[in-house]
């Protein structure tokens, strides 16, 4: 029975001891990646690639989750605000909630799936076959020619696929609202402008900003981390994955609890 | 001056609680080819990260052409590592550019060449190592693996380095394209030579080594066991070295 015990309090050592060193390196590789994007030289055609494949790429998809959630949400507002004959505030309340949360989150959720998955899958496939190696004999620093331009492409793509993502999902709201809800469009968007501050939008960018950043991140540290072959890459694509949507909730969670204080 | 382009003075290193490189003293002899040879776990390949920088020593130093590059600053390690060129094992082309683009590569990154200059140089370069314009504009997947393997030479050459290494040039090859490729990095090395070009090949081919090397480093656990021009490697009484030079 001691002997379990003391097995087990092992076990668990041996646990939190991995957990803090893997937190060690992920600060450690922020920090490295952070200093490195401002030492020249500063690739600016890598970087506007990433924009243009983290941004523009994303554009379909995020139109896509950004209209249906619109109009789900009015749907589902709809329900609860018709009871107390309330539903005119449909409208501010869908962009209330786009704004300041769903876009913000919902797009960091998509490029966490779609392009923290690529950004790991792409260098740590480099990785294995020794690709950054071979960056890093010629005098390339890896970081700043791999990391750098993927994590100021997602930093500064993000805020803009949110505003997409609370536009779209604003128009899908208000065409279930008017056409199918049948409520009037004057009052669905009359009553925005009472109730929304700029505060709300910018928490929604700010969010969308930090959540750009730590996708980034995560991503390109997986990939740097990829040990082994083809079952490495695998397992550090979906390590990206998997702790990108999970920061993006965690984070969300306490952006919200502070930025509801200073904004 | 010293006619060594590297020397290892009492060169360690130690991962845990395993010797990988156990106190090295050797020199590799400047504008010669150049084999470090050995079984699987020699510490070939570590030797060779510290000939790169990429690993620093436990303790000891590495000379490269006359720079302990061990006491190097990252930038100016950095800066250093143009006078290699290399050739990896399986080429580690850039999968995203073509072969033209990959020997471009260094010449965008490193000089203030033109376009035309940068065509220029890397036509002849891949023209060099045998490879056709068509196959210039192809991407690495859509290539042999020797032809992988020249177009890493190629880009290896680009910025005309003084030290060339292989690691392993003809892991994956068949008998023919291994001896091209030998043939290849033996032209290469003596098309060079005259302004100062060392090549330092890890393998253990013995076979190719033999026929194309000037001198061999044979490796096992971590030390040198034999260092001698290929004459009298084959002569070696040495029981480990009898053992590989017969298989």
């Amino acid at each position: 029975m001691k002997l379990m015990i003391e097995k087990r309090i092992e076990a668990l050592g041996v646990y939190v001891l991995d957990v803090l060193e893997g937190l060690g390196e992920f600060t450690n590789f922020t920090f490295k990646t952070m200093f490195w994007t401002f030492r020249p030289p500063y690739r600016f055609k890598l970087l506007f690639e990433q924009i243009y494949f983290i941004g523009n790429k994303s554009v379909f998809i995020i139109f896509l989750t950004s209209s249906f959630t619109g109009a789900v949400f009015a749907y589902q507002i709809y329900v609860g605000m018709k009871v107390i004959n309330a539903d005119s505030f449909i409208g501010p309340l869908v962009t209330i909630a786009l704004s300041k949360e769903l876009a913000p989150v919902l797009s960091g959720l998509v490029v966490a799936g779609r392009c923290g998955a690529a950004m790991a899958a792409q260098i740590g496939s480099m990785k294995v076959t020794e690709q950054i190696d071979a960056l890093e004999v010629m005098g390339i620093n890896s970081y700043q020619y791999l990391a750098v331009p993927r994590i100021l492409g997602a930093t500064f793509s993000l805020p803009l696929l949110s505003a997409i993502f609370l536009m779209i999902g604003y128009g899908g709201a208000w065409l279930i609202g008017t056409k199918v809800l049948l409520i009037d469009e004057v009052t669905f968007s009359s009553k925005i402008s009472d109730f929304m501050e700029l505060g709300m939008v910018t928490e929604g960018i700010i969010k969308a900003t930090v959540f750009g950043f730590l996708i980034g991140v995560i991503g390109t540290y997986q990939g740097f981390n990829v040990t082994g072959g083809a079952e490495g890459v695998g397992k550090g694509t979906n390590m990206a994955v998997v702790w990108g949507m999970i920061t993006v909730l965690v984070v969300d969670f306490f952006l919200t609890s502070f930025l509801t204080k200073i904004l | 001056m010293s006619d060594y382009s590297i020397e290892f003075k009492n060169l360690v290193k130690i991962f845990g609680q395993s010797t990988i490189l156990d106190n090295l003293n050797f020199g590799i002899h400047k504008n010669k080819i150049t084999t470090i040879l050995g079984f699987s776990g020699a510490g070939k390949t570590t030797l060779m990260k510290h000939i790169l920088g990429l690993t620093m020593p436990t303790s000891g130093d590495v000379l490269v052409l006359g720079t302990a590059i061990n006491h190097l600053d990252e930038l100016a390690l950095r800066e250093f590592r143009r006078n290699f060129g290399m050739v990896f094992q399986y080429a580690a082309l850039f999968d995203f550019l073509t072969s033209f683009e990959n020997v471009a590569f260094p010449l965008r990154e490193f000089t203030k060449m033109s376009e035309e200059q940068i065509q220029e140089k890397v036509l002849k370069l891949l023209d060099s190592v045998g490879i056709s314009r068509e196959a210039a504009y192809r991407l690495p997947s859509e290539l042999s693996g020797g032809m992988r393997k020249r177009v890493g030479l190629a880009r290896g050459l680009a910025l005309d380095p003084h030290i060339m290494l292989y690691d392993e040039p003809t892991s994956g090859l068949d008998p023919i394209t291994t001896h091209m490729v030998y043939d290849l990095m033996r032209d290469t090395h003596y098309n060079n030579v005259h302004h100062g070009f060392t090549s330092v090949i890890i393998s253990h081919d013995i076979h190719a080594t033999l026929k194309y090397s000037d001198y061999i480093v044979f490796m096992e656990k971590g030390r040198v066991v034999e260092h001698l021009d290929v004459e009298s490697f084959k002569k070696s009484e040495n029981p480990v070295i009898r053992r590989f030079l017969e298989l």
